[in-house]
This record gives structure tokens, sequence and C-alpha cells, in this order.
């Protein structure tokens, strides 16, 4: 296992408090002009989803959680779960939409995904770092408006809303950043 | 069309909106006035010296100063500036009576909401201040840029006493370490020292309090923190060190300025003692600057304010990205 100090406290950490894998979804560094550095950090429990505040002072480390990354493909949804395959092994997995938290906004059947698995369970669907979704209902465009500043919202195949330039019309392919939620590109008309 | 690098969209624009960024020249420019009005003239020093400041939580870049352009990795070690303290005071030593700059400053490894590894500090210095007229400048500087006023005045004491019932100077450790243990957010207390838990209760339970409305300074320090200040004697001796505070962040901390070398010599030994014992390196001494106090620096007090934080509260925002051109993870 591997050992973070407190100069990898980063927002996506994964490290092991306690027994349990944990999320460090928030690290506030608060250091006064004169004195200690410490990191102010939210963590979400990978099991239970239960929030955690905890704070280092400089020089301290956290252990790196005890889970295991995999590829996965997102096949279906079944009602409240959602359903993917290892790649290699073909072995199936659940996730319960609590799980999912907004990562169901970008995936679509048959995306590549990475699975973060605890005691061989799946914990966290991350997806991949763009993606490209077809839009199926927006207000129309005004023709000809290339700006990329006035934006409004599109619904995707996904059934997710995004801000969007005003020139994307139905019918079009868009890449969304997963990591911020934003538009990109126009990728096909 | 061609892959786009994997990086998150449109990192090359930058990380502050352009109307923040004509504010901050504007408020620059108002500081410049501030110091010209009261008769403070501009100085530039080294941002890059063989010399640097010894503190023992602060860490300087460390670089290579090639003498043969053909062997980049060889060659005398310098430091960036983490301030321009060492250098402004061997101006006052020559005799500048009242100075101040306005510059870059690099601080290793600190970087979140309201810190970025490279910064704009302004620092200035007058002889014949003592605590309280150190604190003046500061007070006037602060009402006249954020525009708010009367600056609360408040020791150290005063505050303990006022958000956690305790007194700093007087209370026992165990006590301390109790009340910081009560919080349940910092496991390892048992091994803190008391000024680490003195300044985890100032940051988590008081700081956030503090210059709610108008700017608020904080004076009369630990004398265990008393950084390059003079210690009062008392009891109980305290440090005549300044904090300036706004909606809960720190902008400006000042000195009344410590002039005694041999005390000097004593506080860097005892900082390189604490960067040891904490895993880090021992910084040189910087043996020109104590040739210089052993000269003699006039009585005087000085202050250092981070710009970019000053900005950030005129402007009422919580994100340093959004008040400097490019943060550090773009530029």
């Amino acid at each position: 296992m591997a050992t973070y100090n407190t100069s990898d406290f980063r927002k996506g950490l994964k490290v092991q408090i306690d027994g349990d894998p944990y999320l460090m979804f928030e690290c506030l560094f608060v250091k006064p002009g004169k004195g200690n550095a410490f990191y102010k950090c939210k963590l979400r429990n990978l099991i239970r989803n239960s929030i955690l505040d905890r704070t280092y002072k400089g020089g301290e480390s956290l252990e790196s959680a005890d889970v295991e990354e995999i590829e996965v493909q997102y096949l279906y949804r079944h009602g409240d779960m959602f359903v993917f395959m290892d790649n290699k092994t073909y072995e199936q997995y659940e996730v319960t939409s609590e799980q999912m938290d907004d990562t169901w906004q970008y995936i679509k059947e048959g995306m590549n995904c990475s699975a973060t698995l605890y005691n061989g369970n799946p914990i966290v669907i991350t997806p991949p770092n763009h993606v490209e979704l077809l839009v199926e209902y927006c207000e129309p465009g005004a023709k000809g408006n290339t700006a990329t500043n006035v934006t409004k919202p599109v619904k995707v195949e996904t059934g997710a809303e995004f801000q969007a330039p005003a020139f994307i019309e139905m019918g079009n392919v868009i890449k969304i950043d997963t990591r911020t939620g934003e538009y990109v590109e126009r990728v096909r008309t | 069309m061609a892959d786009v690098p994997d990086r998150p969209a449109k990192e090359f624009l930058p990380s502050a909106p352009l109307e923040h960024l004509r504010f901050r020249a504007c408020l620059l420019r108002r500081l410049r006035e501030f110091f010209d009005q009261r008769g403070f003239f501009e100085v530039s020093t080294p941002v890059m010296a063989s010399e640097t400041v010894v503190d023992a939580h602060l860490d300087p870049f460390r670089v290579i100063c090639p003498i043969d352009p053909r062997c980049p990795d060889q060659g005398p070690v310098a430091y960036l500036q983490t301030s321009p303290e060492i250098h402004m005071k061997r101006l006052l030593v020559a005799g500048a009576e009242a100075i101040y700059q306005i510059g870059p400053a690099l601080r290793c490894a600190e970087s979140g909401a309201s810190h970025n590894t490279e910064f704009t500090i302004a620092e200035w210095y007058r002889c014949g201040d003592n605590l309280e007229g150190g604190m003046r400048v500061l007070a006037e500087l602060a009402e006249q840029l954020l525009d708010r006023k009367p600056t609360e005045f408040l020791s150290y004491a005063e505050l303990f006493q006022r958000y956690l019932q305790v007194d700093p100077h007087g209370v026992d450790t165990a006590s301390l370490r109790k009340l910081v243990d009560s919080h349940g957010q910092w496991k390892r207390v048992d091994s803190a020292s008391r000024d680490e838990l003195l300044e985890f209760l100032m940051s988590q339970s008081i700081q956030p309090h503090l210059g709610g409305e108008n700017p608020t300074i904080v004076y009369d320090y630990p004398a265990s923190q008393a950084a390059l200040a003079r210690v009062r004697a008392g009891p109980p001796a305290v440090a005549e060190r300044f904090e300036l505070f706004y909606r809960g962040a720190e902008l400006a901390n000042g000195y009344h300025e410590l002039t005694d070398p041999d005390e000097l010599q004593t506080r860097f030994h005892q900082a390189n003692r604490l960067r040891t014992a904490n895993g880090r390196q021992a910084l040189p001494m910087p043996d020109r600057f104590i040739d210089a106090m052993r000269h003699g620096l006039p009585p005087c007090a000085g202050a250092a304010l981070g710009f970019d934080r000053l900005v950030m509260a005129a402007l009422g925002i919580d994100d340093i990205a959004m008040v400097i051109p490019f943060k550090a993870d773009r530029a």
C-alpha cells in the first residue's frame, strides 16, 4: 500500500482510514503567514457514504485505500441498478444509483469506464474524461450564431441536461468534459 | 478532427476574469499612492539571492546559478525570496527611513484557495514606529483600500478569552490539548506542541469570526510565536507582532521589529532546529544580513501584506485563482 503525504493531498484521492476506504472530495490548505500548515479535508466513506471532517498538519500522512481499479463496460440500466461488465473476465457488476452519484449523466450503453473495487465489489464508477453524446432535444438556435459565450440547456441521450452554445441543434453530437460537466466542442452535426 | 489532448478544456485561458484584473490594477495604483503620500519610497530588492530568511515554516525555492551555461546543473545555490524582509532591513541599516516594495514572493508547496506558490507581496518599514505606530499604518491602509472603518484592535489574549474562554498565555498545555481534542478533527493531538495547538485553535475556532464587518488587527502574540518581532517583558511576555484579518482571512503580518542581533541569531538557530525536527533542511545563516543587524537596525516597525488577498477581500471572492491572471496550475 502506498503512503500519501499531506503534499500529495488533493481532491479525488482515495485513502484508508480506520479500516475503510475514503474519497477525499475536498481539501483546504490553511496556513498562517507564520506557523504550521493544516489541511482541512472532507472525506466520503466509500462503503457507507458517510462524511468525515479531518484536519492534518503538514507532514502527516495517510495510507492509500485498499482498492483495485479495473476497466468495465456499461451494459444497461435495470431499475435502480446500473450493470457493468469486466472487460477481461466478463464478470458482471451491479452499482446502485446512489453510488453512481451524477456519473449516470455521462454514460451510455457500451461505454468503457473505470471501476474502483473494494473487496471485489464496485464502489465508484469513473467515466472517461471526455464523452461524446447525442443531443436529443433543445430549443432552436439562431442560424449563423457561432458565438460560444451564449449558451442554452440541451438534453442529451443519457437524459441529462448540459449548457451548450446557442448554435447546437437537435441531432448534433457534442463533447462533454466529465470532470467539470462543461461543453468542450461539437463533434458532428 | 484530431483527438483533443486529455486535459481540461480551455486551460489556456486566464484563471481570473479580465474585470477582476482591471480592478486589481486600480487597487495596486491606490496602494502605491497610499505609501507615496506618506513619504515612503518604493524599492526593488533581489528576488533571487544567496541569502534567505530562516523561518521554521517557510520553504524557499532553491535554485542553481550556472557559471557555465553548458552545465546548467552546476553552480552556486541561490534562493528565491519568501519575502523581501532581509534585504529591505539592510536598506534601513544603510539609512533609508521609510520604504515599501510590491513584488513577487515564492513559497514552496503552498497552494490552495487562498495560496498560490508565487504571489504578490506588499511589504513596508518605517523607522521610529513602535507597535502602535506600525498598527496605525496598517489600519489606515486597510480602511482606505477596503473602504471599511473603524478597524477593531484585539489582543491575542482577548481573542482567546472571547471565543474560547481561556487565557492563551497562562493555560497549561494539557488543557489546550483537551480543547483541541474536543473538536475531534485532528487525530495527532498527542504529539502536538503548544504552539501547534494554539495555531490550530486560532485558525479553526477563532479566525473565521474575525473582521466580519470591519478590518480587525490582532496584536501581542505569544512570545514563542515572535518570529522577528520584539518581545515585551511580562508577565506574560508577549511578541509585539500584529496581524490584519478581514472576513475571516489573514491579510497581513507585522512587527515592532527585533533589533538585537544576538537575539536574532538565537531565533534563526531555533528556527533551524525546528526545521530539522520536522524533517526539513536547515537553511544557511544569512551572514550579510546578520552583519547589517550588528551594524545597527534603527528602531522601526514593518508589515507584509498578501496583495492578492487584499484584492480578494475587496471583491468579496474566496478563490485566489479569480484575482491572478494564471494560477500555478495553468501557468
